[in-house]
């Protein structure tokens, strides 16, 4: 497919930007200046401070010699890398496609982009009022090169689109600078009287390499299209993504629904076709005043179920703010997994991890509360009871070791075991009785104990002495002494409740 | 004319019990193992599945007493296979505890929430979800309409759903199928041997809709409930044999 690429040249980049933010500078002639080794040098003046004969590049002594009334501002390295950087990342709604092209300017691959604004003249024209409401002077240009577009928009009165195939015609006419060269060779090209990019043409290229170096043989070959150029994109696109704009704001509810069913079903499609599913989403709505929100879900196993996805997104739709409309919705898929097709069954026997219902119910709870919420244990080796589980994350992880069942465990083990005063008889014997929340149970029959050592390669401190006791009312307890009893006052817990 | 009037009367009252979701007992009706006596007191003397089971109880011991005999209806109603989920505020639950009444406890599923609006929605859309065996849910309250969602929610979805009620001092008519009370016993070991014997508790069918309300005592004892009088009465147990 033959590629169409959009240059952009901001004229007056920095000098607008300030303008936007200080409206007061509009009318006067001000520049940007920035200390350069021993002297202060102009790096951006506004359209006033040009036509007055100020040009960027001059001294400041000069320039308030020719413009005594000028205003300077302070200028701050890499300031238009930022700004450039922020302004490309805007125009992604216009194109996937977009590079930075220092010091003021940007590169648009627009293949397939235009027929959304009716054709390329709309498009180019749909950026340029674009930017000129928000007060940049810009000039475009659309061409089958990079390197004619950006000659073009540098030389041309507003917007100039070349049809395909016509970069010969389109440079002729322009200066030799045109063609991206280093100052060197754009002087020694003057000085030989190569007015025109015509006159460059006409030489055989073997010459012209002799002369000015291969750089320029390149620089002619890739504006006319017979070398590749390539895009340092700011933002690889995902290659899972699909974007939907909208020709009327959205601005309720019901149309934020059917825009994110539609691109759902686009990329439901797609994976499905390809064995896919999705474990992550990202919804981004860009708003009209220029504010992005973006809305991510995960899937606790891959997915191209259509209903299901869309339900995950609708638990957290309401936290998208359509304020005065949003014009652009854009779906990505950042993480994929394949889906493991089964069989399905005729009858539902047996229940297993697996069903589909338990999955998007997790996902479910997962998109509304938290990943975090939802447990699953499976047995760990070791004694010590707070770490004989591990959770799981996976559902799909089965138990390595079984259960074991041979040492009784509390069915209520407190989160922090809670200290207690007991009379014990005698040492190595369970207590007599103890008080715990200022209620005395009289231990009426007891187990153990059960020593459990703390596991020294992970964590210091006594061991425990666990025993079962069970009081006057029936109730059964796990209490436990901590270290030994040469202590003065012994430390006793209780960690749990018997069923 | 009367012994026609009540074979007629009979039959009535088994349509409306069929027309509220009561299945006659048939072969693959589900039987909890050892608890034929409480079963008895059900209308069609089933243990009624798929719909909302309520338990209350006031203390922590009461409430871990009420896990244990819940832990003990698992395991009959998943049958070993299926998926289980406990959702709950302030989870004390020890997983590995709920081996001895026989599930797995990697077959349970739980979520820990914060808000009480969010358990009672993880409560409704897993009660949704037919491949739960059953649901148990750990509330404080439980209003009459909250119950009736959850009970319109299993109506499709046939899972049983087990409430824990751990505040009992509000008891407000609810639109559940039964309501139980657990509390502990004091164990009991034959011939009088010292030590904890197996967990006994008292069980009380507070309310049962179309049914009896009673009270029993039961044992959890290798691997099934056990009626409390027989083991008095002097059979001897599985473990002691194998002690012995």
């Amino acid at each position: 497919m033959q590629q169409r690429f959009m240059a952009l040249w901001f004229c007056y980049l920095k000098t607008d930007w300030i303008t936007i933010r200080k409206p007061e500078l509009t009318d006067i002639p001000f520049v940007f200046s920035l200390p350069d080794h021993n002297c202060v040098m102009i790096t951006a003046a506004n359209n006033i401070a040009q036509q007055g004969g100020v040009l960027p590049g001059m001294r400041l002594a000069d320039a308030k010699a020719i413009l005594p009334s000028i205003e300077v501002l302070e200028d701050k390295p890499a300031r238009e890398e930022k700004l450039l950087k922020s302004i490309a990342e805007w125009c992604i709604r216009y194109t996937p496609l977009v590079a930075l092209n220092l010091p003021d300017g940007l590169l648009l691959n627009i293949t397939g982009c235009t027929h959304l604004w009716g054709n390329e003249a709309g498009y180019v024209a749909d950026i340029i009022s674009r930017f000129k409401s928000k007060g940049y002077v810009v000039k475009a240009a659309v061409a089958d090169t990079i390197g004619t577009a950006w000659a073009l928009s540098r030389y041309t009165e507003n917007y100039c689109i070349v049809e395909p195939k016509q970069q010969r015609a389109a440079l002729c006419n322009l200066p030799p600078a045109a063609l991206r060269l280093d100052a060197v060779t754009i002087e020694k090209l003057d000085k030989l009287g190569f007015l025109n990019i015509e006159s460059v043409l006409k030489i055989p290229l073997k010459e012209l390499r002799r002369r000015f170096g291969g750089d320029l043989i390149l620089r002619i070959l890739q504006a006319l299209g017979d070398v590749e150029e390539y895009l340092k994109l700011i933002k690889e696109p995902e290659p899972y993504q699909e974007r939907l704009h909208t020709p009327e704001l959205i601005k309720t509810r019901t149309g934020i629904d059917i825009a994110v069913q539609k691109l759902l079903k686009k990329i439901c499609e797609r994976l499905t076709a390809e064995g896919n599913g999705v474990r992550t989403a990202i919804l981004s709505t860009y708003r009209t005043d220029g504010k992005i929100q973006h809305l991510t879900i995960g899937t606790n196993k891959a997915t191209y179920d259509l209903a299901h996805l869309f339900k995950l997104f609708e638990l957290r739709l309401s936290d998208i703010k359509p304020g005065m409309g949003i014009e652009l919705f854009v779906l990505q898929i950042p993480k994929i997994d394949k889906v493991d097709i089964k069989q399905q069954a005729i009858w539902k026997g047996k229940i297993n991890v697996d069903d589909n219902g338990i999955i998007q119910l997790l996902d479910k709870v997962a998109g509304k509360i938290g990943i975090q919420a939802i447990y699953r244990y499976l047995p760990q080796e070791n004694y010590w009871p707070e770490r004989a589980i591990k959770n799981s994350q996976n559902i799909k992880d089965i138990k390595q070791t079984p259960w074991r069942t041979d040492l009784k465990r509390p069915v209520n083990l407190l989160k922090y075991p809670q200290p207690i005063q007991v009379s014990a008889p005698i040492p190595d014997y369970a207590p007599m009785l103890f008080r715990y929340k200022g209620e005395v149970h009289h231990v009426k029959r007891s187990d153990g104990p059960e020593r459990i050592e703390r596991e020294w390669w992970l964590d210091e401190g006594e061991h425990r002495d666990y025993y079962i006791v069970e009081d006057q009312n029936g109730y059964r307890y796990w209490i436990f002494r901590s270290g030994h009893y040469d202590k003065a006052t012994p430390e006793w817990y209780l960690h749990g409740h018997f069923a | 004319m009367a012994q026609i009037n009540k074979n007629v009367i009979e039959q009535l009252k088994k349509d409306i019990l069929l027309k509220q979701g009561y299945k006659p007992a048939s072969a693959d009706t589900l039987k909890i193992s050892g608890l034929q006596q409480v079963e008895a007191n059900f209308p069609n003397g089933v243990f009624p599945t798929g719909m909302i089971h309520e338990f209350i109880s006031n203390r922590d011991e009461h409430a871990s007493a009420c896990r244990g005999f819940i832990s003990g209806l698992l395991n009959s109603l998943t049958g070993n296979k299926g998926m289980c989920i406990w959702v709950s505020m302030q989870r004390t639950i020890y997983a590995p505890a709920l081996k001895e009444f026989g599930i797995e406890p990697d077959q349970l599923i739980f979520v820990d929430v914060a808000k009480e609006k969010d358990l009672l929605w993880v409560t409704e859309e897993a009660l949704k979800c037919d491949g739960f065996a059953a649901v148990i849910t750990e509330i404080k309250e439980l209003s009459f309409s909250q119950s009736l969602r959850l009970q319109l929610a299993v109506e499709q979805s046939k899972v049983t759903g087990l409430v824990l009620r751990t505040d009992d001092t509000k008891i407000n008519p609810t639109a559940t199928v039964a309501r139980w009370q657990i509390t502990p016993l004091p164990s009991h070991l034959q011939g009088g041997l010292p030590g904890v014997g197996f967990p006994r508790w008292k069980v009380e069918l507070l309310k049962v809709r179309n049914g009896q309300p009673g009270a029993w005592e039961f044992e959890w004892q290798g691997g099934k409930f056990l009626p409390v009088y027989e083991t008095e009465s002097g059979n001897i147990n599985t473990s002691v044999r194998k002690a012995g």
